[in-house]
């Protein structure tokens, strides 16, 4: 990395270079940063990716459609549950196959609660980095009670690998219906404590304010989606765009900022979480309308039939049988479909050219796309600014490099 | 402010002629392709046009079609104002995978042009810095094409008889 | 009477004013009850890490108060997460600049064997460059798992002779990584 040359008004003669490496407590995940500085000011700096590389894409040709939802857990882990669901609208789409609106309701209560769940870790690392531990680790304790309601559905806490295509593998329970009016009715006392202590806080607002700002166009040229984008006043989401799983039913708004710096990043993710409760609490009181027991679309062939019709029934033996051994017979074609994640847009390009793997299966990450601006919305800030500009872009290392 | 299908493909069609083909719809996604001498202009055109405002691109990547022995560059554009999605594809030979790079028009072709580049070995002709961006530096194939293997040929420790390969 | 378990003392001769015990117990107990960790935290394990070091399962209690960004401050390296290649001699360097006496866990399927990844730009396990003491299977563990894990860490570094480093065992297993 060669020295750049500094005016004549500078201390120094030329640039050092520092080196924010792979492994470093403040970056949250695997990226390297080759930083040449005057003194704190960064005067450029080069982003080196693929230290966690573990080629999603390739892996995806190999494996029938259904074992390609665990990858997909591991693209934003902190957000799991959108991108299984995101695959599931992807093949549903293919398959021309229409969900029960239980099921787009169940889809809808959980993919929420992993965009709060994204935020709150994306929000209470903010707070870290700016030196506030405490916001964390209350965060923390009410992402265990998302966890528990994970858990109680599909059995796991982070990697949650949720669902099949054509609706769940198993109904809400009475207990998790329990644990998410709960959730409902707790959580908001604490993002309130969390949110009287971070939004008028002088120093946070110090430290945030005009810091890593980055104005409409140019977050628009580089490809920016989600709250990155939002906190600009861009007010594309899209659910509300090209909805899918039935979110034009639903009553929500789409918080917008004004500059595109830290703190409207941090301001918009909190408006988000408020407005993820909201669509929360309309998704339950649909779904206790709705008759009861309908959990899964009426596709044998493409979703497992029960275990009790396996032993009985021919067909259902057939199914199973195709389904388990990845021999499904999935048509020709070629679909991109986007959901909101928790980063913003992330779609899903697959070319099927009817074996029991994708010919091309290709996800459209976010993080990826958001982190190429960094090193321009890093020149000429402080180092300090630096680090909780990376903070508040949310950049995750799975999601980064697939 | 919305974009009737048939008027774009007709604007296209006058516009570039022979230059685009096989214009489909699958699955509700307007898909044409170009060759790689038009898809720049093409993609100003959408981007510049006052009625369309494809202002933003949402993909760049790469298909791999051995039996032909040709590489697809696959553009998603899309424009937010009229929510219309727009696909674009070029074929190129594999034997000289060049075609001019849309860093240009749009910031955020950059380092999806270099991730293209690290699996396909499509090489941008203008790129600012194409280099690996994904896999280690030294590596010299281009693994996302269908030849390169997904496992690593060099591992000594797995044992294919109980594996049952 | 407090809810918290104190550990016991180990064997030794107690009278008035004094304990005798041999020197690497007392070393030992105190070592494995103050462990400083190095988390080194790649992907989805780092995230239930994080959840261990929160208040619910508490990982701070068992002695980790500290967790240490510096390798040259940390007693126990915490791979947790994928390895891949491109990112294996940026571990081997934090291992190396780690002093003696130092332990590693291998968090998650991925640090263990590869996990799920079994591709050309995956480490198919992270002993493939340093050794590894301990390793903690689950894709990702449990908060429970991990805490296991490190508690199997402390056994071992309670019951560790002081001669260990020196031994011509261990350095034969320095020598088989390339490490001096």
């Amino acid at each position: 990395m060669a020295h750049i040359q500094l005016d004549s008004d500078s201390l120094e003669k030329e640039t050092t270079t520092l080196n924010l490496g792979p492994t470093h407590p403040a970056t949250h995940g695997v990226f390297q940063n080759v930083l040449e500085m005057d003194g704190e000011r960064i005067v450029s700096a080069v982003s080196t990716i693929g230290y966690i590389h573990r080629a999603f894409e390739k892996i995806a040709e190999h494996r029938p459609y259904y074992q390609i939802t665990p990858l997909t857990d591991r693209l934003n882990y902190c957000s799991s549950p959108i991108n299984n669901f995101g695959w599931h609208l992807t093949v549903e789409k293919l398959l021309n196959i229409e969900t029960p609106k239980r099921v787009d309701y169940m889809r809808i209560i959980i993919m929420e609660l992993a965009r709060i769940s994204d935020h709150l870790i994306c929000n209470g690392i903010l707070g870290v980095d700016t030196g506030a531990f405490t916001g964390f680790l209350y965060l923390m304790q009410e992402r265990e009670n998302i966890y528990e309601i994970y858990e109680e559905i599909c059995g796991a806490r982070l990697t949650t690998n949720f669902g099949r295509v054509g609706g769940f593998e198993r109904d809400f329970n009475d207990i998790a219906i329990l644990k998410t009016k709960k959730f409902l009715a707790t959580f908001p006392k604490i993002m309130r404590s969390f949110e009287e202590l971070f939004n008028r806080n002088r120093i946070f607002i110090d430290r945030t304010v005009g810091v890593g700002a980055i104005s409409a166009e140019k977050a628009l040229n580089y490809g920016f989606t989600g709250p990155c984008l939002r906190a600009t006043g861009i007010d594309y989401d899209v659910r509300t765009a090209n909805p899918y799983s039935s979110y034009n039913e639903f009553d929500f708004e789409i918080p917008v900022g004004t500059n595109g710096d830290t703190y409207d990043r941090y301001m918009v993710r909190n408006e988000e979480i408020w407005q993820s409760l909201r669509l929360i609490e309309q998704a339950l009181a649909k779904m206790e309308k709705e008759p009861k027991g309908i959990f899964h679309a009426d596709v044998p062939a493409y979703y497992l039939p029960e275990k009790q019709d396996v032993y009985a029934n021919m067909e259902a033996l057939i199914y199973h049988f195709k389904i388990v051994m990845g021999e499904v017979d999935m048509p020709k074609g070629e679909l991109y479909h986007a959901v909101e994640g928790g980063n913003g847009e992330l779609g899903f390009y697959l070319i099927s050219e009817g074996g029991r793997s994708p010919y091309r299966l290709h996800f459209r990450r976010p993080c990826f796309i958001i982190y190429q601006a960094f090193a321009e919305i890093a020149k000429g800030s402080l180092l300090s600014d630096a680090i909780v500009t990376m903070s508040s872009l949310n950049v995750i290392a799975g999601e980064l490099d697939a | 402010m919305a974009i009737a299908t048939e008027n774009l493909i007709a604007d296209l069609q006058s516009t570039f002629g022979t230059a685009l083909s096989n214009f489909e719809e699958p699955y509700g996604l307007l898909t044409f392709q170009t060759n790689k001498d038009s898809i720049i202009p093409v993609l100003k055109y959408l981007n510049e046009n006052e009625t369309y405002r494809f202002r933003f691109l949402t993909d760049v990547c790469a298909v791999h079609y051995p039996t032909t022995k040709e590489l697809a560059v696959v553009y998603h554009v899309q424009s937010m104002e009229n929510n219309f999605r727009l696909r674009i594809k070029v074929f190129i030979p594999e034997s000289n995978p060049k075609i001019p790079t849309a860093t240009v028009l749009y910031e955020s072709a950059n380092w999806q042009e270099r991730e293209t580049y690290d699996f396909y070995g499509v090489i941008f002709e203008g790129h600012p810095n194409l280099v690996r961006i994904l896999n280690v530096d030294d590596m010299v194939a281009f693994p996302m094409r269908k030849e390169h293997p997904l496992e690593d040929p060099n591992r000594i420790d797995k044992n294919d008889t109980y594996f049952g390969r | 009477m407090s809810e918290i378990k104190i550990v016991s003392a180990p064997e030794g001769i107690e009278g008035a004013g004094f304990f005798a015990t041999r020197l690497d117990k007392v070393v030992g107990l105190a070592r494995s009850h103050s462990l400083w960790p190095l988390p080194f935290a790649t992907s989805c394990c780092g995230i239930e890490f994080m959840a261990t070091m929160g208040s619910h399962y508490d990982f701070a209690r068992f002695g980790s108060e500290r967790p240490s960004f510096s390798p040259r401050q940390a007693d126990l390296l915490m791979v947790m997460g994928t390895i891949a290649k491109k990112m294996g001699p940026v571990l081997k360097q934090v291992y190396l600049q780690m002093a003696e006496p130092r332990w590693v866990i291998a968090v998650g399927a991925c640090a263990s064997s590869g996990g799920i990844f079994d591709t050309y730009s995956v480490m198919q396990g992270i002993d493939e460059i340093i050794p590894v003491d301990v390793y903690v299977p689950g894709c990702p563990p449990r908060p429970e798992a991990i805490i296991d894990g490190f508690n199997r860490i402390q056994d071992l570094v309670k019951s560790e002779s002081m001669r260990r480093r020196n031994s011509p065992e261990y350095q034969a297993l320095m020598t088989n990584y390339g490490i001096k």
